[in-house]
């Protein structure tokens, strides 16, 4: 008898100080059966790894708005790596040109959404996402 | 295979992996299958910290003053596992974990571990997990654990009841003392702290907790729980609550077995009734029996009586046949 729920961070690298954007996603993923941890502005990347570890969560979604994205995605994925948590799905909302969007999502390892996406969106992506990953770390298992 | 799943994440767990104790926890809370095998590997380990529930009215600044503690406690080189229970939205299911934003400070220490949980859908669900993952923090070496829960209803009450000492944090503002007495809060109390004494109507309320704690508690042989005065946003007084709780674990010290045994009761007494819910209703003709009963027109509780009547009759056959063998 299992009762899994997906678990999400929702974090704000960086210095820029808005996080209404980041908030309502949180709520929105709450809304949609998620838990959602929130930690709040300025987070480093190995302060964002480190939270994701201590919460064994499935996704880390990064709210950013500095135009750094090019630099702290691949910072955050490698210090989740460091700590064993490579199988975590990232996401990314923000104002990202598209180019750098592509390059990022072409990785593999970032899911990236434009200002104005339907939340909605995101959450369904997420779920589909963690379920196939749930379902392949069990087949390992 | 689930088998050796559960003795490598123990085995990680024992040499000190934070990822293996996190994943661990999730085992724990996410009822999977493996936990029990898993705790069995550990339970060796178990016993060793010390145990505080935190509980109180939702904002009188239970997380700000777990962080306070958290930090006095380090300074004393012991290592710290902070629960944080936050409730589920009756709705989605989903929850929104917003205690570890006061804790923010300890996120780069390597001798804290903080958790969010969030209650989830049954009641006796969530003491159980918040009681595993307790113990697997405690199994990890961590010397003290801290959970918090808001103080709202029976299923925090029960989570913070299995801790060794209970503190009951209050705060100016947040209705007054008789709210909190007919909360049922301050039976569970083992140390109260007003908090925000920054703020006006602290003294009064300090006031009011000491009578009430008098009235309460003079001329019986009960703990009369200290009320003391703090202000963790300005880290003010922290210093006089952790005195507190040391005093109430003093206090316990020849009792910390029984103590700690009777709680146990609680959490397996919660177990054998699921599990015995199982099977009887799940998986045994139960229902079919009761739906029988009813179609004669039988009253509940006529029903119930018989169902009880003739379940205990098989456990005494059972058991009398057990002794013969
Ligand atoms: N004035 C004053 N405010 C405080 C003090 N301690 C905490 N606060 C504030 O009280 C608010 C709630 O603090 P928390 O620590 O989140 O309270 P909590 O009890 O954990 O809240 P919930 O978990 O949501 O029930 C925050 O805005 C804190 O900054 C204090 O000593 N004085
Ligand atoms: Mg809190």
């Amino acid at each position: 008898m299992s009762e899994r729920r997906i678990r999400v961070l929702v974090a704000k690298p960086g210095l820029d100080g808005h996080d209404r954007g980041a908030k309502t996603v949180a709520s929105v993923l709450r809304d949609h059966g998620m838990e959602v941890i929130y930690t709040g502005l300025h987070k480093t990347p190995a302060m964002i790894a480190e939270i994701a570890l201590q919460e064994d969560v499935d996704v880390v979604g990064l709210s950013i708005l500095s135009g750094a994205h090019m630099e702290l995605f691949p910072r955050v994925r490698k210090e989740l790596v460091e700590r064993g948590m490579d199988q975590v799905l990232m996401i990314g909302g923000g104002i990202i040109p598209q180019d750098d969007m592509q390059t990022l999502e072409s990785d593999g390892f970032a899911k990236l959404f434009g200002p104005g996406t339907n939340t909605g969106v995101i959450a369904e992506y997420i779920q589909t996402e963690v379920t196939k990953r749930w379902a392949a770390s069990e087949a390992k298992a | 295979m689930a088998s050796s799943a559960s003795n490598s994440l123990s085995t990680r767990l024992l040499a000190g992996e934070r990822l293996a104790l996190s994943r661990m926890i999730s085992w724990a809370e996410n009822s999977n299958s493996r936990f029990p095998e898993a705790l069995e590997a550990i339970w060796s380990q178990v016993g060793r910290a010390t145990r505080t529930g935190v509980t109180g009215p939702p904002g009188a600044g239970k997380s700000t003053l777990v962080n306070e503690l958290c930090a006095l406690i380090r300074e004393e080189e012991r290592t710290v596992g902070i629960l944080a229970v936050d409730p589920s939205s009756p709705l989605s299911g989903g929850a929104l974990l917003g205690d570890r934003i006061r804790m923010e400070d300890r996120t780069a220490d390597a001798g804290v571990f903080i958790r969010s949980m969030a209650s989830r859908g049954s009641h006796g669900g969530m003491a159980r997990s918040a009681v595993d993952a307790m113990d697997v923090m405690d199994a990890f070496g961590m010397h003290d654990v801290l959970v918090e829960t808001v103080g709202v209803g029976q299923a925090e009450y029960d989570v913070v009841a299995a801790a060794d000492t209970v503190l009951v944090v209050l705060c100016p503002g947040a209705g007054d003392g008789v709210q909190a007495m007919k909360s049922g809060l301050l039976e569970l109390a083992d140390v109260i702290a007003i908090n925000k004494c920054d703020l006006p109507g602290a003294d009064r309320l300090t006031s009011d907790m000491t009578e009430a704690v008098h009235l309460r508690t003079a001329g019986r042989d009960l703990w009369a729980p200290p009320v003391v005065q703090c202000s963790a946003g300005k880290r003010e007084g922290v210093d006089d609550v952790l005195a507190a709780i040391k005093t109430h674990r003093e206090h316990l010290k020849e009792q910390l077995d029984s103590h700690r045994r009777r709680k146990r009761i609680q959490q397996v007494r919660q177990v054998v009734g699921e599990r015995m819910e199982e099977a009887l209703w799940e998986e045994g003709d139960l229902t079919e029996q009761v739906e029988a009963l009813l179609r004669t027109g039988t009253t509940p509780y006529a029903t119930a009586s018989n169902v009880t009547q003739s379940l205990l009759q098989t456990a005494r056959v059972n058991q009398a046949k057990g002794i013969q063998a």
